[in-house]
């Protein structure tokens, strides 16, 4: 039997899951806006028909939107993160390997389904994604990932398929080949096009049938593994265990700018604090924190600033204390107080780590070792009481109250947590 | 506070699941913007739930399905995998607002009504202008507003 990949991704997904909600954004434009409401980063069909773009700032287009009825929402990520889960619980009843490829986007392995029956199970798919959580999606079906790729991009273009493309068929792939511009292949990005356009290449097919190794010279193995992926030669399988974290970073835009120290080595604090939550769901530790902040690009004619400096840990620790310890340590070692009368702004914050490796099996330290006997089940007992009474429930005292920090992250438009807080349930109308 | 009274209803263990299922939301490709925001999934058993992909709660405001043993501030949990048969008691997008309403079929005819005494029997909606967002399983009553912890 053939080898079937298929890519199954959520229609404007961020925006989907607000109109599960919320039946007021039935046909009306609607956008989800990036961290600190910045820019658009979702938009549904009517909203793009306004000429909306990805990633135009909401400065530039809050006058149209305002004007033309668009509907803007700030990222709800826990609710988007939870329908994301729901959606990947249903394609796992229809395909034994699933590979979770970003939010709103799955790799199915259907190598065991007949070829002739393909299509109508991704149909059955789709419809039983739409029923169970009211996300609409388009699923693309072909012997690779990147051919699985643009048959979902052909499903996403051509309305008449229904929302499923399947690029089985060799004869019938040569042709959409044929016409569709080589842009549209997953991995070929600006730099690389121009060079395929230099070397004469312009539809899919062309770059297709080119000889991979002078490809290998201009664009690296991954311009030649796109050919041979397009040929129908699988070179890149699903990915079904995660790889194990190498990095984590917590970086965050602030609300409004940072002068003074104590509230930079809050926020410094808080995203260590973040930092030890996410090593530990991963058994992992670190033995080095780098602190970095910054002023601002857009502050013209301010005084422009930004650091970074690495602390090293005596050995590798997910404690939250220990890090909040070195994130501190990083702050006081670059904070300068401004030599005029006009202090530094700050407007991003973060702290991150590259060396993260499984803390069972990192080597302890001879001198200044770390208490892990004490810290272990204090950090279990925090995690426990933010799973159950919610996030930030405990915080460390350094980390100040999520509710007082006055520097977070802007949602001022976000909607209701629908599914995951109790307070923030959708209502559903008993009233004549 | 409701936030513990919840917890305390279910027993943890195997028979509780989590709704929805949020398995090892790592992902393969891109980091998933959603990873710090990820918080405690509402829970129940599974006896109770039994497809949580699908299972979703929704608050009731109102009194108008009364008769069904429904009322104002309770909790409905709604499973959208189960499809709509005469006198299921469902969520549904009227007019652009959700509502609770009692399913009914009649030959061809399909209506969404009230089930309160007191409203007039013509308040009845037909299902053209109206979507099925769920179908509700069970319905939860808060029975402890004055009562007090024994100590």
């Amino acid at each position: 039997m053939s080898r079937a990949i298929a890519l199954i991704d959520g229609n404007s997904f961020y925006c989907s899951c607000e109109r599960v909600f919320d039946p007021k954004l039935a046909g009306v434009p609607v956008i989800v806006l990036s961290n600190n409401d910045g820019c658009a980063v979702a938009r549904t069909a009517e909203a793009k028909a306004l000429g909306i773009k990805m990633g135009e700032p909401w400065f530039k287009i809050r006058d149209l939107c305002k004007r033309e009825g668009v509907r803007a929402f700030s990222s709800n990520y826990t609710l988007y993160g939870d329908m994301s889960a729901r959606a990947n619980a249903v394609y796992r009843d229809f395909s034994p390997a699933v590979e979770i490829y970003s939010i709103d986007e799955s790799f199915l392995d259907l190598s065991d389904v007949r070829e002739d029956r393909r299509v109508e199970l991704a149909r059955d798919l789709r419809a039983t994604v739409r029923a169970w959580t009211g996300i609409p999606t388009c699923v693309g079906i072909g012997p690779t990932k990147t051919l699985a790729k643009l048959a979902n991009h052909i499903a996403k273009t051509i309305p008449d398929l229904g929302g499923v493309c399947d690029l089985s068929d060799e004869d019938e792939r040569a042709a959409w080949l044929c016409r569709i511009h080589v842009g549209e292949v997953w991995g070929i990005g600006r730099a690389s096009l121009a060079k395929l356009e230099a070397m004469g290449v312009d539809s899919i097919a062309d770059l297709r049938d080119l000889d991979p190794r002078p490809v290998r010279k201009a664009m690296t193995v991954v311009g030649e593994r796109i050919i041979y992926e397009l040929r129908g030669v699988c070179c890149l399988p699903l990915e079904l265990m995660p790889a194990q974290r190498k990095g984590c970073a917590v970086t965050r835009s602030f609300s409004s700018r940072i002068e003074d120290r104590a509230t930079m080595e809050q926020a410094v604090s808080a995203h260590a604090t973040r930092m030890g939550e996410k090593l530990r769901r991963g058994g992992l530790g670190t033995t080095h924190v780098s602190v970095f902040y910054h002023t601002s690009e857009h502050d013209r004619g301010d005084p422009m600033r930004s650091v970074s400096t690495t602390v090293t840990l005596p050995e590798a620790t997910n404690d939250t204390l220990a890090l909040i310890k070195a994130a501190r340590e990083g702050v006081s070692r670059t904070w300068r107080e401004a030599p005029g009368d006009r202090p530094w702004r700050y407007s991003k914050a973060g702290v991150i780590t590259t060396d993260l490796k499984l803390l069972e099996e990192s080597q302890r330290a001879l001198i200044g070792q770390l208490d892990r006997e004490r810290s272990a089940p204090l950090m279990a007992a925090m995690d426990e009481c933010n799973r159950r009474f919610g996030r930030g429930a405990v915080v460390p005292a350094r980390a100040g109250l999520e509710k007082k920090r006055t520097w977070s992250t802007k949602f001022e438009m976000r909607s209701p947590r629908y599914t995951t807080q109790v307070s923030e349930l959708p209502t559903a109308h008993a009233i004549p | 506070m409701k936030v513990r009274q919840i917890v305390e209803l279910c027993a943890e263990g195997d028979s509780t699941v989590r709704v929805p299922i949020l398995g090892p939301a790592l992902c393969a490709g891109f980091p998933s913007p959603a990873d710090d925001f990820l918080e405690g999934s509402l829970e129940l058993p599974r006896w109770l739930a039994p497809n949580p992909p699908a299972t979703f709660a929704w608050n009731i405001s109102g009194d108008s399905m009364r008769d069904a043993g429904i009322f104002d501030r309770d909790l409905a949990v709604v499973d959208r995998s189960l499809k709509a048969a005469h006198r299921s008691v469902v969520v549904a997008a009227i007019d652009g607002q959700m509502s609770i309403k009692r399913f009914l079929v009649d030959g061809n005819v399909a209506r969404l009504s009230f089930e309160n005494p007191d409203l007039p029997a013509f308040a009845v909606e037909e299902t053209g202008e109206a979507e099925i967002w769920g179908v509700v399983r069970f319905s939860i009553r808060w029975h402890i507003a004055r009562a007090g912890l024994v100590r």
